[in-house]
C-alpha cells in the first residue's frame, strides 16, 4: 500500500499531500504521523493540502484528529494552502477544523512553526513550568 | 426535464469512493459547473458514497445529466439495500451520527446540493437523490 | 365551421399570394422597425417571405391550430426572428406588429375572394385572426424570453463588476461592499475575495460594509461564512464600517456577528498594519517643518 512521505525539517514535520486521499490513506498517514512525532520529538506539524481538490467530512475528520492528537504530544499542527473552493465548502459542510491553525502558504506555515519554537526555547525547558514560577 | 446522459457506478470500497468522487467531477466539469460548485457536488457525493458504504453495506450510484430548459444539472441517486434509516429526521440532523463519523454527512450533503430527497424503509434499504443546478 | 374557415384561409393565401406579400411589405415597410435603422428592407422581406411560406405549409395539415406539429417549422423560424429582435433592442410592439401586420392584408384577399358570400368571409377572418393571433403570442413569449435572458446576464456582470477586491498594503486587502447582499451575490463575492486572498498572498482582508443598506439574519450569516471559509485558507477578515442603526437594528434583531468589527475602514486598516507588524507614524522633518 502506498504512503504519503512525511519528511523532518528540525524540529517539524512537513506533509504534502499531492494525491486524491482514499480512506485507508488518510488512516495511514494519522498513524504514521503519530508515530513519527514520538520518535523524533517534534513539536510541530505542517500539512500542505494545496493540491487537494475537496476535503470532506472523513479528511476534515483526520486533520482535526491529526491536530488533536499532536497536541497531546505537544507538538502543533498548522494547515497550510487550503483552496478557496475547499473552504467554501467545508464551511457549508459544517466542519469547522477546530483547534487547527492555518495558513496560507507552506512559507507561512513554516514561519507560524518556528516562531512557536524560537518563543518556547528562549525559557529554556518548558515554558509551561515557567508559568507555575 | 430529461435525462441526456446516465451512468451506475457501485459503490463497495473505499476506492469505489474515490471512482464516484472522480467521475462526479467529470461530470461536473462536462456541465460546465464552476469550480465551487464542482467542489460542492463532488464533497457531496464523496459524504452520501461513503454512507451508502459504511451504513448501507455498499450499494450503488446512478449519476445522470438532467435539462430542465435551459438549465443543465447533475442529479446524483445513491441506492443501498442495507438496514435503513428508522428516524429521517434525527439522521439529518447536524452532529447526528450512528457510527463514528463527525454526523455532517446528511446534513451536509444537503446543504451542498440545489435538491435533496431521502427515501429509507426499515430493513429494505435507502435511497437519497441530490441534484446541482448549473 | 373552423374547417371551413381555414379551407377559406387556404384558398386566399395560396391564390393570392402576390398581392398578400406585396401589401404586407408595404405595411413592413411603414412600420417603425425599419425607421429605427436596425433592420435593412432586404432582411425584412426575406423573412417575411418565408414566415408566409410556412404559414401555408402549416395551414395546409394542420388546420388553424397554430401549435399544430405542422407548424414546428414556423414557430421555430418566429422564435429566431423574436430573439434576435430583442437581443438587437427592438420595442415588444414593433417584434409583435411583424406578425399582426399580416392581418390586414390577408383580410383585404379574403373580402376579395369571398365578397359574395358572407359566411364564407366570417369564417376565413376567424381563421385566420385565431393563427396569427396564437402566432403574435408566441413572438411575444419568446421575445419577453430572450429579454429576461439578457437581463439575467447582465445581474450576473453587474455582481462581478460590483465587488472589486482591492490591495490595500502588502498582504492587507479590502472588499468595499456596496447594495443588497442576497445570496447569488454573497456567493460571487465570497469566491473573489477568496481567490484574492491566494493570488495576493494576503493575511488580512477587511470587509467593508459602509455601503450595505441593511444587514439581516441572512445577510450576517454569509459574512461569516466569508469569515470563516477566510480563516481555514489562513487569512483574518475584518468588518469594518457597520453604521450605528444598522448595529442597532442587528442587536433588536438579535443577530450576532462574532468578528472582529472596527466602526470604520481607517480603524480596520490601522488594525491590519498592526497586526502585520507595522505602524504608521508621522515624520519628524514634516512635523518641525510645520511648527515653523
Amino acid at each position: 500500500m502506498d504512503r504519503i512521505p512525511i519528511l523532518k525539517l528540525g524540529g517539524t514535520l512537513i506533509v504534502t499531500i499531492q494525491v486524491d486521499m482514499h480512506d485507508r490513506l488518510a488512516l495511514a498517514l494519522e498513524e504514521d504521523l503519530t508515530a513519527m512525532i514520538v520518535r523524533t520529538g517534534a513539536r510541530g506539524v505542517l500539512i500542505e493540502i494545496s493540491a487537494l481538490e475537496i476535503v470532506d467530512s472523513f479528511i476534515g475528520r483526520m486533520l482535526v484528529s491529526i491536530a488533536a492528537v499532536s497536541r497531546v504530544l505537544d507538538a502543533e499542527t498548522v494547515v497550510a494552502g487550503m483552496r478557496p473552493a475547499v473552504a467554501i465548502t467545508l464551511v457549508e459542510l459544517g466542519l469547522e477544523l477546530t483547534g487547527i491553525r492555518t495558513a496560507l502558504n507552506v512559507e507561512r506555515g513554516m514561519a507560524m512553526v518556528q516562531a512557536r519554537l524560537v518563543e518556547e526555547g528562549d525559557g529554556h525547558g518548558s515554558s509551561r513550568d515557567g508559568h507555575e514560577e | 426535464m430529461t435525462v441526456t446522459k446516465s451512468e451506475t457506478l457501485p459503490i463497495r470500497s473505499g476506492d469505489d469512493v474515490v471512482r464516484v468522487r472522480q467521475q462526479v467531477r467529470a461530470l461536473a466539469i462536462d456541465i460546465g459547473l464552476g469550480l465551487v460548485d464542482q467542489t460542492k457536488i463532488i464533497t457531496a457525493a464523496s459524504e452520501l458514497a461513503r454512507n451508502t458504504l459504511d451504513y448501507g453495506g455498499g450499494g450503488e450510484v446512478r449519476a445522470e445529466i438532467v435539462q430542465a430548459g435551459t438549465r443543465k444539472g447533475l442529479r446524483l441517486t445513491f441506492e443501498d439495500q442495507g438496514p435503513g434509516i428508522a428516524d429521517i429526521e434525527q439522521a439529518m440532523t447536524d452532529h447526528y451520527t450512528s457510527g463514528k463519523g463527525l454526523g455532517l454527512g446528511l446534513g451536509g450533503a444537503k446543504r451542498l446540493s440545489n435538491e435533496f430527497h431521502i427515501e429509507s424503509t426499515s430493513g429494505v434499504g435507502t435511497r437519497v437523490t441530490i441534484a446541482r443546478w448549473k | 365551421m373552423s374547417m371551413d374557415g381555414a379551407d377559406v384561409l387556404k384558398r386566399a393565401l395560396t391564390e393570392d399570394e402576390a398581392a398578400i406579400l406585396e401589401a404586407w411589405y408595404i405595411s413592413l415597410r411603414e412600420g417603425t422597425s425599419l425607421q429605427s435603422g436596425r433592420i435593412r428592407e432586404a432582411e425584412l422581406q426575406t423573412q417575411a417571405k418565408a414566415v408566409f411560406g410556412q404559414l401555408r405549409d402549416g395551414l395546409s395539415s394542420g388546420g388553424v391550430d397554430a401549435d399544430a406539429d405542422s407548424y414546428t417549422p414556423l414557430r421555430e423560424n418566429l422564435a429566431d426572428i423574436s430573439r434576435s429582435r430583442a437581443i438587437q433592442g427592438f420595442t415588444p410592439t414593433d417584434t409583435a406588429n411583424f406578425v399582426f401586420s399580416l392581418k390586414e392584408p390577408i383580410f383585404e384577399a379574403l373580402r376579395r375572394k369571398s365578397a359574395a358570400d358572407a359566411s364564407a368571409l366570417a369564417a376565413g377572418v376567424w381563421a385566420a385572426g385565431k393563427v396569427l393571433d396564437r402566432l403574435g403570442l408566441l413572438t411575444m413569449e419568446v421575445y419577453l424570453a430572450s429579454r429576461e435572458e439578457v437581463i439575467g446576464r447582465q445581474g450576473q456582470e453587474i455582481a462581478e463588476l460590483s465587488t472589486p477586491v482591492v490591495r490595500l498594503w502588502d498582504g492587507v486587502l479590502a472588499l468595499p461592499l456596496i447594495g443588497t447582499l442576497d445570496s447569488a451575490r454573497t456567493g460571487v463575492v465570497m469566491e473573489n475575495l477568496l481567490q484574492a486572498i491566494v493570488d495576493e498572498e494576503a493575511e488580512i482582508a477587511i470587509i467593508d460594509i459602509t455601503g450595505v443598506p441593511t444587514v439581516d439574519t441572512l445577510v450576517a450569516q454569509h459574512l461569516l461564512k466569508t469569515v470563516a471559509a477566510a480563516r481555514l485558507m489562513g487569512a483574518d477578515c475584518i468588518v469594518s464600517g457597520i453604521r450605528p442603526q444598522i448595529a442597532q437594528t442587528m442587536v433588536h434583531l438579535g443577530v450576532e456577528l462574532n468578528v472582529v468589527s472596527k466602526a470604520t475602514l481607517a480603524d480596520a486598516f490601522a488594525l491590519a498594519l498592526r497586526r502585520t507588524g507595522r505602524k504608521v507614524v508621522r515624520q519628524q522633518a514634516t512635523v518641525t517643518g510645520e511648527h515653523r
